[in-house]
């Protein structure tokens, strides 16, 4: 269900433009939430400062708040034991929310394929983009951010995505 | 030095085997003598084994010819002032049945015996909390038995809750049931991470407070095991080495050179001067990126932004050398059995030579913000205080022992790589406070960069790998232009560095301590068994002592300047 505002408009003729200024909006102003918890989070330290400055994405309120972001943002290997907790932060994030899977343990699991770790988090939460490497370099970090920039501008308030998505947690 | 302690070890323990393996005396005690043994190792002047550097357990089922009891436990002890390195091997008949607990010799032992329990299932007699903990509540069987399917994961639902270990802590420190009651005393139970900023990582700290005052606090950590060792069971030694690298990301090739140092150690290769040289600067550089990142961290812990950007950027510009040196930003996998990836490049020296210099402008602009700081004065001087005996007792090494005032180095005790020859100090606490802990990461720093210096002096020319054609691959040249050169290539490639069978033990003065590596090797390429022992994972067994009794927020910026790094603690 779409929230607020929104919510009250139906199928009207206004919203293609609401979602124009709404998209530009939100793809400027992205807060992420830094589920690190590995080699990839000290990258994505890298990637907040100076050099790579991840501020000019207007994205460097870095909160540790589910409630204060929208962009989730997991940096490094996810186990079965660390599950349940990305789970809960993931749902505490209000709507509209995005996830990015920094690096191949998140994406897939990476070299760790064992009894410990989870085969990437998409088994878990919806993820919009996936990057690759072992670390990720920070441009890569900046790339992921702008592919959700985009895809938030093609999307509608009206519509609310991953409603269908079932994790094996669920 | 080794046979006279093997012979003082044969006279005090004449029912138990002993011999010597690389420089550790190894002892094999039945199980009813493992207590008096290791209490007699700890407790008798003449061996003083003060530290317990690590317990592991062993599974026999598909070794070739394998002892008579499936499993076996392995204690690794040292007595650092003498340079004396034990481990006392004990067969475990039945796991069930278990051995008799170490714990109230040392207090590492808690929590080595717990994590052999939970991958191995083998239960310590007496032993005060055993239960997981690397793996979830939720899990049954023990990972590490070699009949237990590598990729056979197990679902968590739900997190621990820890009440019954907060409350016995509680007890322990003579908190009763009245007090809790007292209104003035109102106990709250304060939960931090596994995700919050100030854990540096997934570690989930739970304490019992008064006020903001800290009674009672316990651990939960595992949130990143990745299980390293059961992985690094199917890969040979050579592929061991990226996995290593992700061990401690801060400073990863500290982690390279430790570990194929180990299997050197065994297989008996002396690698070349030139290689030993780039070892030591790049361990020392290392030391360096890890400490800078350390404190940078810890800062911010304090509330000090900018020395973070004085620091980290530092870091930052070191990555274009790393970079162009390895290839990679953090994984470096930098060295081979045998020596190196490859050498320095060319003008390799003025890169370094610049780099340093920026980072001691660096640490001066980071340390003018804080040397006379009275606020990081008052936050961290007479805070969070842990005794040498207390540090000794739960396995600290590196600098956070040496903030509690033991000088122990390995670089001075059991110098390698001619570690001996280079000129430079290692500092030492004198109160073992938060202040010790943070100000000996920076004089560690300016003690590595003369290294460093010194090293860049006196570098030799000349091959970086060994010419063994068992150990090191051949130039590429000959293998496309001989047979030979292509049969040693596939042979190393697909079977891996072949090791002897045996088990060793041999360690590293990593940035945050000794890092040590357990091998048991059945004689193919690829290790039987690895066990880290990580420097961080006794640390963190040892982080209540020093946060009981202080404030909540004096905890947070305890956790960041013992550099606890997750991929070190959980493995």
């Amino acid at each position: 269900m779409a929230l607020g505002f929104e919510a009250h408009l139906g199928n009207t003729v206004i919203t293609t433009k609401l979602d124009a200024i709404i998209n530009w909006g939100r793809e400027n102003s992205l807060w992420p939430f830094i589920f690190g918890t590995a080699c990839c989070a000290i990258e994505f330290m890298s990637a907040a400062a100076s050099q790579h400055d991840i501020s000019r994405f207007g994205a460097e309120v870095v909160r540790f708040s589910p409630r204060q972001a929208d962009l989730l943002l997991v940096c490094g290997t996810i186990s079965y034991k660390q599950a349940p907790i990305l789970k809960r932060i993931y749902e505490q994030m209000p709507l509209p929310k995005w996830v990015v899977a920094m690096g191949a343990c998140a994406s897939s699991g990476g070299m760790y394929d064992n009894y410990c770790t989870v085969q990437g988090i998409d088994t878990i939460i919806p993820v919009d983009v996936y990057i690759s490497g072992c670390p990720p370099r920070p441009e890569a970090i900046l790339d992921a951010l702008m592919k959700i920039q985009k895809q938030i501008e093609g999307e509608t308030i009206l519509q609310d995505r991953h409603k269908d998505f079932k994790g094996i947690l669920d | 030095m080794n046979t006279t302690a093997l012979e003082k070890m044969k006279a005090a323990f004449p029912d138990a085997t002993c011999s010597t393996v690389l420089d550790a005396v190894v002892v094999d005690v039945q199980a009813t003598a493992l207590e008096s043994t290791l209490s007699r190792l700890k407790n008798d002047p003449s061996f003083n084994c003060g530290l317990l550097l690590d317990v592991t357990g062993i599974d026999y089922l598909e070794y070739p010819d394998p002892p008579k009891a499936r499993f076996s436990v392995v204690y690794t002890l040292r007595n650092w002032q003498d340079n004396l390195l034990v481990q006392v091997r004990c067969a475990v008949a039945d796991p069930q049945d278990g051995v008799t607990t170490a714990s109230h010799l040392w207090g590492s032992a808690n929590w080595g015996e717990r994590e052999v329990y939970d991958q191995y299932g083998i239960n310590f007699k007496g032993h005060p909390d055993l239960r997981r903990i690397l793996n979830h509540w939720q899990f049954s069987g023990h990972p590490l038995r070699k009949d237990y399917p590598i990729d056979k994961g197990q679902i968590c639902y739900e997190t621990d809750s820890l009440e019954k270990e907060i409350k016995a802590r509680l007890f322990e420190n003579g908190i009763d049931e009245s007090t809790m009651r007292d209104i003035n005393t109102e106990i709250m139970f304060l939960n931090i991470g596994p995700s919050h900023p100030a854990t540096h990582g997934a570690i989930r700290i739970l304490t019992a407070l008064d006020g903001e005052t800290i009674l009672a606090n316990v651990n939960e950590i595992g949130y990143l095991h990745r299980g390293f060792e059961k992985t690094a069971e199917s890969y040979t030694y050579n592929q061991v080495v990226p996995l290593t690298d992700r061990l401690n990301y801060c400073s990863s090739v500290i982690n390279n050179i430790a570990y194929v140092k180990a299997v050197e150690a065994w297989l008996g290769v002396k690698i070349t001067e030139r290689a030993q040289f780039m070892r030591v600067v790049l361990t020392e550089f290392y030391r360096v990126l890890d400490h800078l990142v350390c404190i940078a961290a810890n800062l911010v812990d304090m509330g000090g932004l900018t020395n973070y950007w004085y620091l980290f950027n530092e870091k930052e510009a070191a990555y274009d050398f790393i970079s162009r040196l390895t290839g990679s930003r953090l994984t470096t996998s930098f060295t081979r059995i045998g020596g190196m990836y490859r050498d320095f490049y060319e003008g390799w020296e003025v890169d370094l030579k610049a780099q340093l210099l920026s980072i001691e402008k660096g640490i001066g602009d980071a340390l003018k913000l804080v040397e006379t700081n009275r606020i990081i004065h008052d936050r961290t001087q007479g805070v969070c205080i842990l005794p040498a005996e207390t540090a000794l007792s739960y396995g600290f090494t590196g600098p956070n022992l040496r903030a509690s005032g033991v000088p122990f180095d390995l670089r001075k005790d059991a110098p390698y790589y001619n570690y001996e020859a280079f000129d430079f100090e290692v500092p030492v606490g004198s109160t073992g406070d938060i202040y010790d802990r943070f100000m000996i990461r920076f004089a560690e720093m300016t003690q590595s960069i003369r290294i460093i210096r010194q090293a860049m002096q006196h570098i030799p020319e000349g091959p970086i790998n060994v010419g063994d054609s068992q150990v090191c691959l051949p130039p590429k040249q000959q293998v496309y232009s001989k047979i030979e050169g292509l049969a040693n290539h596939f042979k190393l490639i697909f079977e891996g560095v072949k090791a002897p069978r045996g088990e060793w033990y041999d360690s590293f003065e990593a940035a945050n301590g000794e890092l040590g590596f357990h091998f048991v090797s059945d004689g193919s390429g690829r290790p039987y068994k690895v066990k880290v022992r990580p420097p961080c994972f006794y640390v963190m067994g040892g982080f209540h002592k020093m946060v009981e009794g202080y404030m909540i927020a004096d905890a947070v910026i305890n956790l960041g300047c013992i550099n606890i790094i997750g991929g070190e603690l959980d493995r």
